[in-house]
C-alpha cells in the first residue's frame, strides 16, 4: 500500500477565529429547536410525531397500524371456521419451548362430541408470558396450525399469576383463523 | 458596636429570599437543560412528571398540564432517596467536605449581586443585594475560585485514579481561566471607575448598558440630546470594541469556570469513568450538580450585571418609573431574572452546539489566546479612554506601539503552539 499523506486543511483567518463556526452551529441548533417546537422537524410526518420533535408519545399514540403481519408478539391459540379448537394437545410445543413457558394438560374428547374423532384437546393450556421469549418455535412445530404468534406486544400485569395466560385468554387473543388446512373436516 | 436590628432583619430576609431564588434557578436550570436540549435534538424531553397522590392513598395521580415542571422535584427526591454509599477506601473527612465546598462558594457569591433597584421602606433605601460591597467583582472572584478546592478535594479524597485525574484537570483549568476572567473585566472596571456592583448598574441605567450604549443622560441615540457632546458620544461608541472583546473573553471564561461544555474536561465518561464525582452517590453527587448550576446562575448574573445593565429595563424607561416604589423594585427583579434566564438558555444552547476542546487546546486557549488578548485589551481600552488627555497624536502613537506588541505576541504565541517536539518524549 502506498502511503497517502493527508494534509491538514489550510484555514483562512476567519475560520481560525472560530466564532463564525460557533454562530453557524448555534443557528442550526436554534433552527432545530424552533422547528421541533412547531412540530415541523424533518421526518416528523413520517414518524407520526406528537407535535414536538419527531417523538411519538407512547401510551397515547401507538404504532400498531404500522405493525407488520409477521410480527412475533404474544403466542395464542386459534379456532377454525367451525369454532373447533385446532389444538389436539400433542404437546410438541411444550417439549420444544426453549424457556419451558408452555404447560399443557391434555384431555380426551368424549365420544358423543361432534369432533370425537379428533380424540384429544387440551384441558388446560397455559403460557407463562414472563418466561416466553417470543421465538416462535411453538408456531413452527405445531402440526395442527393451532398456535400462532399474534402482534400483541403490551403484555403487562401487576403480579406473576396475571402474566400466565390460560386457555380462555389464549383463544381470546388468537380468535378465529380461516384459510388453514382443515384435515379433520369432511371434504365438501 | 450598636446592633442595627432593622438592618439585621432586612439582611436575613434578603439572604432567605435570594438563596431561595438561586435554588429555584438551579432547578429551573435542570428543567431547561433537559427540555431545551430535548427540543434541540427533536425530542420531547421529560413532560409528564405528576404529583404522585396515589402513594398517599388517593385514586389518581394529579397530572397538571405544566409540561413536566415538577421534574426537578422528582430528580431531587430520587437523589435524596438513593443509597448514600461511601466507599471504604476514601479519605472520609475530605470526601464529605468536598461537595459542600462546591456548593457554598457558589451560593456565597450571590451576596453581592444586586437583584433589583433599591426598595424604599420607611424612609430608608434598602439595596436589593445582601451585601452592597465596594469590591463586588473581586469578592466574587475570590470566593468563586474556592470551588476549585471542592472539585480537587473530591478527586483526591476519592482515593481512586480516575476521579483524581478529573480533579487535577479541573484544578488546572479553573486556575488558568481565572486569570483571563480577572483581566477581561479590567476595561469594564476602568470604564465605571469603581467596583461596587450596585453603582455599576446605576451607571448603566443612566448611560446605557455597557454592551448597548443606545442612550445616555441626554436621551436615546436617535435624539439630538445623545449627541450633545459629540466627542464623548463617539468615544463611548469606540469603547465598544474593547468591551465586546472583554465580553467574549469573560463569557467564555465563565463557561470554563463552571466546567460546562465546551470545557467540561473534568467530567468525562470515556476517559475518566465519570470524572471527579465517580465515587459519589446520592445527595453528595447531587450537590456537585447543584454547585455547577449555581455557579452557572451566578456567572449569568454577573455577566448581566456587568455588561447588560443588571436589573435595568433600559432605553430610558427606568427614569420614568418612581424610584423606590416596591412594585418598581419587583419589576426590576423580574427583569433581572428574565435576563439571567436568557443567559442560562444561552449556556444550554452553547452546550449542545459546540464540541468540546481537547485538553491542550483548552490550555492554549486559556494561556496563549485569552490571557494575551485580555492584556492587550486593557491597553486598548485605556487608549480609547485617554483620548481627551493624550490628544490624537498620543493615541495614534500608543496605538502603533500596541499593534507592534500585539504582532510580536502573536509571533511568540505561534511558536508556543507549534507542533510538539517528538524528541522531548
Amino acid at each position: 500500500m502506498a502511503i497517502v499523506k493527508v494534509e491538514r486543511p489550510k484555514l483562512s483567518a476567519g475560520e481560525k477565529i472560530y466564532f463564525g463556526a460557533i454562530l453557524k452551529g448555534m443557528v442550526i441548533t436554534l433552527r432545530h429547536a424552533f422547528r421541533s417546537l412547531a412540530g415541523k422537524s424533518t421526518g416528523a410526518e413520517t414518524l407520526k410525531s406528537s407535535g414536538i420533535g419527531v417523538t411519538m408519545q407512547y401510551p397515547e399514540q401507538k404504532w400498531d397500524d404500522q405493525m407488520p403481519e409477521y410480527y412475533r408478539g404474544a403466542p395464542a391459540l386459534v379456532t377454525d371456521e367451525q369454532d373447533r379448537e385446532r389444538c389436539v394437545s400433542c404437546q410438541l410445543c411444550e417439549f420444544i419451548c426453549p424457556p419451558k413457558a408452555i404447560k399443557i394438560t391434555p384431555g380426551e374428547i368424549p365420544s358423543d362430541d361432534e369432533w370425537a374423532k379428533v380424540e384429544k384437546r387440551p384441558k388446560e393450556f397455559e403460557i407463562d408470558m414472563i418466561r416466553c421469549i417470543y421465538c416462535g418455535m411453538c408456531e413452527e412445530v405445531c402440526p395442527e396450525q393451532a398456535i400462532y404468534l399474534r402482534p400483541d406486544y403490551a403484555i403487562t400485569g401487576t403480579n406473576r399469576s396475571e402474566m400466565v395466560h390460560d386457555k380462555k385468554r389464549l383463544y381470546e387473543i388468537g380468535g378465529k383463523r380461516v384459510g388453514l388446512v382443515n384435515k379433520w373436516n369432511e371434504l365438501k | 458596636m450598636d446592633l442595627d436590628l432593622p438592618f439585621l432583619i432586612a439582611s436575613l430576609i434578603k439572604i432567605g429570599v435570594f438563596i431561595g431564588i438561586t435554588m429555584t434557578f438551579v432547578s429551573v436550570c435542570v428543567i431547561f437543560e433537559r427540555r431545551f436540549s430535548a427540543i434541540i435534538q427533536d425530542r420531547v424531553g421529560p413532560n409528564r412528571t405528576m404529583i404522585p397522590l396515589s402513594i398517599l392513598g388517593f385514586k389518581k395521580d394529579l397530572a397538571l398540564p405544566i409540561g413536566g415542571l415538577t421534574q426537578p422535584v422528582a430528580d431531587g427526591l430520587k437523589f435524596i432517596l438513593k443509597e448514600d454509599f461511601t466507599p471504604s477506601y476514601v479519605r472520609k473527612f475530605f470526601f464529605w467536605l468536598a461537595p459542600a465546598l462546591v456548593v457554598v462558594p457558589a451560593l456565597l457569591t450571590m451576596a453581592v449581586i444586586p437583584f433589583g433597584s433599591p426598595m424604599e421602606i420607611g424612609s430608608e433605601y434598602i439595596p436589593l443585594a445582601v451585601a452592597d460591597l465596594n469590591v463586588g467583582p473581586l469578592f466574587i472572584f475570590a470566593i468563586a475560585s474556592l470551588a476549585v478546592y471542592g472539585i480537587t478535594l473530591a478527586g483526591w479524597a476519592s482515593n481512586s485514579k480516575y476521579p483524581f485525574f478529573g480533579g487535577v484537570r479541573s484544578c488546572a483549568q479553573m486556575i488558568s481561566y481565572e486569570i483571563a476572567l480577572g483581566l477581561s473585566i479590567i476595561p469594564v472596571l476602568m470604564f465605571f471607575g469603581g467596583l461596587n456592583l450596585g453603582q455599576i448598574v446605576d451607571d448603566q441605567v443612566a448611560n446605557g448598558w455597557l454592551l448597548l450604549p443606545l442612550w445616555n443622560e441626554g436621551g436615546l441615540i436617535v435624539t439630538p440630546g445623545y449627541w450633545a457632546d459629540p466627542g464623548e458620544a463617539i468615544q463611548r461608541l469606540l469603547l465598544l470594541v474593547p468591551i465586546v472583546i472583554s465580553f467574549v473573553i469573560f463569557t467564555t471564561s465563565i463557561f470554563a469556570e463552571t466546567n460546562r461544555m465546551p470545557f467540561d474536561l473534568p467530567e468525562c465518561e470515556t476517559e475518566l469513568v465519570g470524572g471527579y464525582h465517580t465515587e459519589y452517590s446520592s445527595m453528595k453527587f447531587a450537590l456537585f450538580f447543584m454547585g455547577e448550576y449555581a455557579a452557572m446562575v451566578v456567572g449569568s448574573a454577573l455577566i448581566v450585571t456587568l455588561f447588560l445593565g443588571g436589573w435595568s429595563i433600559g432605553f430610558g424607561i427606568d427614569q420614568l418609573l418612581p424610584t423606590g416604589a416596591w412594585w418598581v423594585s419587583l419589576l426590576h427583579l423580574g427583569v433581572f431574572l428574565g435576563k439571567v434566564t436568557f443567559f442560562i438558555l444561552f449556556f444550554i444552547l452553547v452546550r449542545w452546539t459546540v464540541p468540546r476542546f481537547r485538553y491542550d487546546q483548552l490550555m492554549n486557549l486559556g494561556w496563549i489566546v485569552f490571557f494575551e488578548a485580555a492584556l492587550i485589551n486593557v491597553f486598548l481600552a485605556a487608549l480609547v479612554m485617554a483620548y481627551p488627555s493624550l490628544g490624537l497624536i498620543g493615541v495614534l502613537v500608543g496605538f502603533a506601539l500596541l499593534l507592534t506588541v500585539t504582532i510580536l505576541l502573536i509571533k511568540i504565541a505561534k511558536g508556543a503552539t507549534g507542533k510538539p517536539s517528538v524528541t522531548a518524549v
